[in-house]
C-alpha cells in the first residue's frame, strides 16, 4: 500500500463532498493562514533562523511579507477569479450560453523545498486553497526547524478535513507518490523534477514542477559599475546565495571585469561590512552535505573577493571567481551558494551564443544602459523569467507569471496565476432544449448545399463577410 | 509575424487545394462521409486558421502588467517566447483535423514542428506524408512516419513540447517518455462520456441531438455520447424516438446511406462488435465483417457492471443505463474517470445546472452533444484520465508558448534600491513592506 494511502482517500472523500467549493469556505481558510503568519510570526524567524541563519530581515521580506501579499491579491480578487468567463460565440450558439467555469482538480499534492520553506509552501498553497482543492503538503526534511512548525502548526489552522501536512524523507517522498494526486506542484532539483513528473505520468496527474538552473548575468559595457555591482551581490547573497533565481555567473568583457571587481568589493563591504562572518546580515548554508558541495566549487578559477570558509557554522564567505573556463566545476551544476564566477566574452553576441548553448535556465539577467542590447538579449536569448538592470525582482511582481522552461521548469505561478494553476477551465455551452430547426443543417441525410450555411454559422462573427 | 503567416496561408492552401484528396484518403480509411469529412477535417480547420491568422499580431504582443510601487516607473510585460521543436502525434480518427489544428498553433507561435500521423489511417497518413510538407518549409516543419515501435524510438529524442492525442495507455507512456526531458505535454485522451436525459425534455429534440453526436463518424468520436443515464420511463420514450431519428438519418437500412461510416479496421471491428453482447439489442445490432460496418446500434437496460460500460465505446453503440434519478446518475458519474465530456438533457435549467456542478469533466454541454468544441473560444481538454491541458482557438497558440515574465528597470534611481540592501533595520524594513506589500481592501484606515 502506498504511504499515506489512508489519508489521501479521507482527503479524496472530503473532496467528494464539495466542502471546498464555496467562495467563503476557501476565503475562510485563506484568513486563517494569514493568522497563522501573524500568530506563529516569531516562530518563522526562529525557525528559518536555525536552519541556515536567515537574518530576520530576510525572512521578512521573501517568507512572510511575499506570502502576506499573495494572500491579500488572492482575497482582494478571489471572487472575480471564480466568475464563469462568457465568451464569443458563432452565429450557431448565438443564442446560448457559453462560458468557461474554474472548476478546482481535485486532491493536489505540493512538495516545497528548503531555501525558502514557508514562502515556497504557502504561495502555491494560496492558490490552491483559492481554486476549491484539497491540498496535502510536504515540507522539506532539510529544513528541519520549519517542517516541524509547519507540521505542527498549519493543520491547527486549516480545515483538516481538507489539508493535511506530511512529513517524509526520500525514500518516503517516493512512496507518497505511488497515490494518485489529481495535481502535482513541486519545487525543487531538475533530476528530483524528473522522479515527479515520471511518478505522475503513471496516474496522467498535471503538474508544475519549479526547478533551476545556471541563471546567466550578462554586464554590457555601458553601464553604471557601482549600481550594477550592488544589484548583483544583492541578487547572489541573500540568503547565503540559497535562491533559485540567484544570478549564478557574470558575462563581461576583460574591460568590464577590471572595473567590476572593485565595486563588488565595495558592495560586499558595504552590506556586510570588512569580516561578513560577523555581520547579522549574511545567512549561512543550510546543511553539511550542502556546504560541501559549494565549498568543493571553490576550486574554480582564482578568488578575487573572499573565499573563507568555516564548516562548523557552515559559513561561506560572499565569493568571486576570476578566471573561470567553461569547463570548471563551478561551471557544470547550479551553485546555489555565496559563490559568484566571472568568464570574459568578447562581444554581446559572444555572450548570447554562450548562454544558448547551455539549458534555458530560470531566470536570464541583462546590465545595460542602452535599451537596444537588453532588447537583443531577450530576443534573442530564452528562460524562464528575465530582468533587465536588477536581479531577483522580476518575481516579486505578482503580475508576471513565474515559472521556468526546460530543464528549469514547467508551468508557473504568483498572483492570478497560482489560482489558474490548480483550476481546470472547463468548457461549457448551455443550448436551449428547443429551436431544433436551426439543427437540422447538421443531421443526414447530408446535402452538400448546407456547408456554406454551415460555415456561416460556425465562423466567429466578426469575420464572416456579409452583404446584409 | 510575417514569417508565420506566410506557413499558415500554406496550410490553407492545402486545405483548398488538396479537398478531394482529403475526401477520397478518409473515405478509403473509414468510409467517412464526404459531408462529415468536409465539416469536421476541412471546415473546423479553416475556422481556427481564420481565427488565428486575424488574431496572430494581438496574440504576439507583449502583455504590459500590473505595477506595484516598487516597480511603477519600470516595464512590466509578459513576452510570448515560442518553446522549440514541438512534436505533435494525431490519431487516426480525425487524422487531418487533429494534426492540423494543433499545427495551426504551434505554427502561429513560432515554432519548428515534427508531425507523426497516425499509421492506421493508411491513406490519410500517405496523404500528409507526401503533400503537407511540399507546402511548408522544409527546414522547419517535417512529418514522420511511425509504427508503435519507431515511435518510442522517436520519443527518446528531446523534444521542447508534445502535442499527443489517442487513448489513455499510450497518453500515460507519452508522458513518462516526456519526464525524462521535462518536455511539457498536452495529452488529449478519452473516457465514457455520460449523457444524463432527465423526464422533463422533448424526447424527439433529445433522441435526434444524441443520434447525431453517437453515430457521427461511425461513434469514433472523442467527445462523442458514450451512453445514456435515464429513468426507466424516459427509456420507454427514449426508444423509439431514437429509432425514428435512426430512420431519418440513415434510412431503413443503413448499410445502404452513404452518410453512415465504417469501422476503421478489423481489430477496431472485432472490439465494438464484442460489446453488443451487453444488455439486449433494442435498435440495430447488425454487423458485417467485410465492409467494417456496425448499425447504428441502441442497447437498453445495460447494467454499470456490463463490459460495454468497462471501456470508451468509440463506435456506433449507445447503451443506456437506467438510475432513479439525478442523484443516482451523478453518483454514477463520478463512480467513473473523469470524462472529456459530460452532456445533460433538461428543459429544466436547474437540473442541468445541478449536473454541471456536481461533476467533473474535460467540457460540458447541455442540451445538445459535440457541438461546445466547434466554438473556437471555448477551451477544449480533458481532466484526469480524459487528459491534461487545452487548446482550440488562442488556447492553441498560448499552449504552445512560454509565458516569459520580463521586468526592465532603470540603470540609475538607485537610491530606491537601498532600502533593501544590507546593512539591515527595523526602519529600513518597515518601508519596504509599507512600499511593496499588498493591503488586504477594505481594510479599515482612518485617513
Amino acid at each position: 500500500m502506498s504511504l499515506h494511502a489512508e489519508l489521501v482517500s479521507c482527503l479524496r472523500a472530503a473532496w467528494l463532498s464539495g466542502k471546498t467549493r464555496p467562495m467563503e469556505y476557501r476565503m475562510a481558510q485563506l484568513e486563517a493562514l494569514g493568522r497563522f503568519l501573524g500568530e506563529k510570526h516569531q516562530d518563522i524567524l526562529e525557525a528559518t533562523a536555525a536552519d541556515m541563519g536567515k537574518p530576520p530581515f530576510e525572512v521578512e521580506l521573501s517568507e512572510i511579507s511575499i506570502c502576506r501579499s499573495e494572500l491579500n491579491h488572492t482575497l482582494n480578487n478571489l471572487s472575480t477569479w471564480m466568475k464563469d468567463e462568457h465568451v464569443e460565440k458563432n452565429w450557431a450558439t448565438q443564442l446560448d450560453s457559453a462560458f468557461i467555469r474554474k472548476d478546482p482538480y481535485g486532491v493536489v499534492l505540493i512538495i516545497g523545498p528548503w531555501n525558502y520553506p514557508i514562502n515556497l509552501l504557502l504561495v502555491p498553497l494560496i492558490g490552491a486553497i483559492a481554486a476549491g482543492n484539497c491540498v496535502v503538503m510536504k515540507p522539506s526534511e532539510i529544513s528541519r526547524n520549519v517542517e516541524k512548525l509547519v507540521a505542527e502548526m498549519l493543520p491547527r489552522y486549516l480545515d483538516q478535513e481538507c489539508f493535511a501536512v506530511v512529513t517524509a524523507g526520500v525514500q518516503e517522498t517516493t512512496r507518497l507518490l505511488e497515490n494518485k494526486f489529481d495535481y502535482i506542484f513541486f519545487t525543487g532539483s531538475p533530476s528530483v523534477g524528473r522522479i515527479v513528473m515520471t511518478a505522475a505520468a503513471k496516474h496522467l496527474t498535471p503538474v508544475t514542477l519549479e526547478l533551476g538552473g545556471k541563471n546567466p548575468c550578462y554586464v554590457s559595457d555601458t553601464c553604471d559599475v557601482q549600481n550594477v555591482a550592488r544589484r548583483v551581490a544583492w541578487g547572489r547573497f541573500f540568503n547565503a546565495g540559497q535562491t533559485c533565481v540567484a544570478p549564478d555567473y557574470v558575462l563581461c568583457s576583460v574591460e568590464m571585469q577590471e572595473k567590476l571587481l572593485p565595486a563588488l568589493r565595495e558592495a560586499i563591504t558595504e552590506f556586510y561590512g570588512p569580516n561578513p562572518r560577523e555581520s547579522p546580515d549574511f545567512a549561512r548554508i543550510v546543511g553539511d552535505r550542502q556546504f560541501q558541495r559549494v565549498q568543493a566549487l571553490l576550486g574554480s578559477g582564482r578568488v578575487a573577493i573572499g573565499g573563507e570558509t568555516d564548516a562548523e557554522a557552515r559559513y561561506i564567505a560572499p565569493t568571486v571567481l576570476v578566471d573561470v573556463q567553461q569547463e570548471d566545476p563551478v561551471m557544470q551544476e547550479e551553485i546555489f551558494g555565496p559563490i559568484l564566477p566571472i568568464l570574459t566574452v568578447a562581444s554581446m553576441d559572444d555572450a548570447i551564443a554562450f548562454m544558448n548553448a547551455r539549458e534555458r535556465p530560470l531566470a536570464l539577467y541583462v546590465f545595460s544602459s542602452c535599451k537596444k542590447v537588453v532588447s537583443r538579449v531577450l530576443e534573442c536569448t530564452s528562460s524562464g523569467g528575465f530582468c533587465a538592470n536588477d536581479t531577483i525582482m522580476h518575481m516579486t511582481l505578482m503580475s508576471l507569471p513565474f515559472g521556468g522552461i526546460g530543464q528549469s521548469g514547467i508551468g508557473h505561478y504568483h498572483g492570478r496565476s497560482s489560482f489558474e494553476t490548480f483550476s481546470h477551465r472547463r468548457s461549457a455551452l448551455l443550448r436551449g432544449a428547443g429551436r431544433e430547426a436551426l439543427n437540422t443543417l447538421r443531421y443526414p441525410p447530408y446535402s452538400p448545399s448546407r456547408l456554406p450555411l454551415l460555415r456561416a454559422a460556425t465562423e466567429h462573427r466578426r469575420t464572416s463577410c456579409t452583404l446584409l | 509575424m510575417e514569417y508565420r503567416v506566410a506557413q499558415l496561408e500554406a496550410l490553407g492552401r492545402f486545405l483548398d487545394e488538396k479537398k478531394q484528396d482529403i475526401l477520397e484518403a478518409t473515405a478509403a480509411d473509414m468510409g467517412k462521409p464526404p459531408f462529415e469529412a468536409e465539416f469536421s477535417e476541412i471546415l473546423l480547420c479553416k475556422n481556427e486558421l481564420h481565427e488565428t491568422l486575424n488574431n496572430l499580431s494581438t496574440w504576439m504582443k507583449d502583455e504590459h502588467v500590473d505595477r506595484n510601487l516598487v516597480t511603477q516607473l519600470d516595464s512590466a510585460f509578459i513576452r510570448k517566447d515560442p518553446y522549440g521543436v514541438v512534436l505533435i502525434i494525431g490519431p487516426w480518427n480525425y487524422p487531418i483535423h487533429l494534426i492540423l489544428v494543433p499545427l495551426i498553433g504551434a505554427i502561429a507561435a513560432g515554432n519548428c514542428v515534427i508531425v507523426k500521423p497516425s499509421e492506421m489511417t493508411k491513406n490519410s497518413e500517405r496523404l500528409v506524408a507526401e503533400v503537407l510538407p511540399t507546402y511548408l518549409d522544409n527546414d522547419c516543419f517535417a512529418v514522420v512516419t511511425a509504427g508503435v515501435q519507431e515511435t518510442t524510438g522517436l520519443l527518446e529524442n528531446k523534444f521542447d513540447y508534445i502535442f499527443f492525442t489517442g487513448n489513455p495507455t499510450v497518453g500515460r507512456i507519452m508522458m513518462t517518455a516526456a519526464a525524462k526531458h521535462l518536455t511539457p505535454v498536452t495529452l488529449e485522451l478519452g473516457g465514457k462520456n455520460p449523457c444524463y436525459v432527465s423526464d422533463t425534455c422533448d424526447v424527439q429534440n433529445v433522441a435526434r441531438r444524441v443520434a447525431w453526436g453517437r453515430f457521427f463518424n461511425a461513434g469514433q468520436t472523442c467527445i462523442a455520447p458514450d451512453y445514456v443515464l435515464c429513468s426507466v420511463e424516459m427509456q420507454e420514450k427514449l426508444l423509439p424516438a431514437l429509432s425514428k431519428a435512426i430512420a431519418e438519418f440513415y434510412g431503413p437500412n443503413p448499410q445502404e446511406s452513404p452518410d453512415f461510416g465504417r469501422i476503421v479496421g478489423d481489430k477496431h471491428f472485432q472490439r465494438v462488435q464484442k460489446l453488443l453482447g451487453s444488455g439486449r439489442v433494442a435498435i440495430g445490432g447488425q454487423t458485417d465483417e467485410k465492409e467494417r460496418y456496425i448499425a447504428p446500434t441502441v442497447l437498453a437496460d445495460v447494467l454499470p457492471s456490463d463490459s460495454i460500460m468497462q471501456e470508451e465505446i468509440f463506435g456506433p453503440v449507445l447503451p443506456i443505463v437506467t438510475v432513479a434519478n439525478v442523484d443516482e446518475a451523478i453518483a454514477l458519474i463520478n463512480s467513473h474517470e473523469q470524462p472529456l465530456a459530460v452532456y445533460a438533457f433538461s428543459s429544466d435549467d436547474k437540473v442541468v445546472n445541478q449536473v454541471l456542478e456536481r461533476t467533473s469533466s474535460g467540457g460540458f454541454c447541455g442540451n445538445d452533444t459535440l457541438m461546445h468544441v466547434t466554438l473556437t473560444s471555448l477551451p477544449f481538454g480533458g481532466m484526469g484520465t480524459s487528459g491534461l491541458g487545452m487548446y482550440h482557438g488562442k488556447f492553441t497558440f498560448d499552449t504552445f508558448t512560454h509565458h516569459r515574465g520580463c521586468l526592465h528597470r532603470s540603470m540609475g534611481r538607485e537610491a530606491l534600491n537601498t532600502l533593501r540592501y544590507p546593512p539591515y533595520s527595523q526602519h529600513k524594513l518597515g518601508i519596504v513592506r509599507a512600499a511593496s506589500e499588498v493591503k488586504r481592501k477594505g481594510a479599515c484606515t482612518l485617513l
